[in-house]
């Protein structure tokens, strides 16, 4: 196996170049996926047997859910790489990604919020599935944290790669929540073994949004790293010659 | 269509109030997503403008 695209992202010069060819793209496809499964499954799915037009709010709930978890195995990933590899890159995509995973943990808690109002005749209750997910946005909230209030950008790195990886033990104790503990929360909809729990009509506008968020957490993150990859490769001459080029006409 | 009308479709069976407050909420979410991370970079790159027209002068006058 040739490990070439590997060593490649150690280069910020090439994800610089990459991730402005592969943005556009990410960019479309999450307008469009999005558009597509939301319209879809606001206005064109069928109503629920027992909870009517309320269940609607599924279709950003489990794709935020989602995607706040896979942002924070995504963190741990970086984390891990760039203690072992100390590929600098690995810290630049665990920093930028923290806000947005806290804001897509945020969004589902709220979205959850509301749904259980109607559904479960209260906002919030103290059982493992949302308790964890709580526990997961202080983790995002951690993270971030530790990484404004160590000055040393090394020392911030570690740091914060330590706690994304010791926090990963938390995305586990998530999925698993509504089977280990008697929890209010329904299990998953989706199983990657045996039948999905809705009709074709309903989990097809769900997975297109949450493909559509995976499209949008991939292109937000992609446009906050390259800035910051200029602001840390500041002194070198090709981030000086972009930078150049962005600012032409302004200086 | 699962909606007979529009104001049908705006009233999600009485469940309205939920579903578009939380749709509301997370397309701010998405857009703050989105707007922050634009007027940053476009914040840093005026700072590098006016940063590089100081420094031209000085460069100009070493050379």
């Amino acid at each position: 196996m040739r490990w070439t695209w590997f060593h490649q992202w150690g280069s910020p010069k090439w994800f610089y170049e990459r991730s402005g060819r592969w943005l556009p793209w990410l960019t479309a496809a999450a307008v469009v996926l999005l558009a597509v499964g939301i319209v879809w499954g606001l206005a064109f799915a069928p109503p629920e047997k027992y909870q009517g037009n309320s269940y609607r709010i599924i279709y950003i709930h489990v794709p935020a859910a989602f995607l706040a978890q896979s942002c924070y195995l995504l963190m741990a990933v970086a984390g891990l790489v760039g203690l072992v590899w100390k590929m600098k890159l690995a810290d630049v995509a665990l920093q930028q990604a923290a806000p947005i995973g806290a804001w897509l943990c945020f969004v589902a808690l709220v979205t959850g919020a509301i749904w259980g109002k109607p559904t479960w005749g209260t906002y919030w209750v103290w059982d493992a599935r949302l308790t964890s997910m709580l526990i997961l946005l202080f983790l995002y909230f951690g993270v971030i944290a530790l990484g404004n209030a160590i000055t040393n950008r090394d020392s911030a790195a570690k740091a914060c790669a330590v706690l994304a990886l010791v926090g990963a033990v938390n995305i586990p104790i998530i999925q698993k929540s509504v089977e280990w503990w008697n929890t209010l929360h329904q299990p998953a909809t989706f199983k990657v073994t045996g039948k999905a729990s809705m009709n074709a009509e309903m989990w097809l506008p769900l997975l297109l949004c949450v493909l559509g968020f995976y499209c949008f957490l991939g292109a937000v993150l992609l446009y906050r790293m390259r800035t910051e990859v200029l602001k840390r490769e500041a002194r070198s001459s090709w981030v000086k010659a972009e930078v150049g080029r962005l600012v032409e006409g302004r200086a | 269509m699962s909606f007979a009308s529009f104001s049908e479709f705006l009233a999600m069976g009485s469940h309205g109030v939920y579903v578009w407050s939380a749709y509301g909420i997370s397309l701010a979410v998405l857009v703050l997503n989105v707007a922050l991370p634009i007027l940053a970079r476009r914040r840093y790159l005026q700072d590098e403008a006016r940063r590089l027209r100081r420094e031209k002068p000085l460069q100009e006058k070493e050379s």
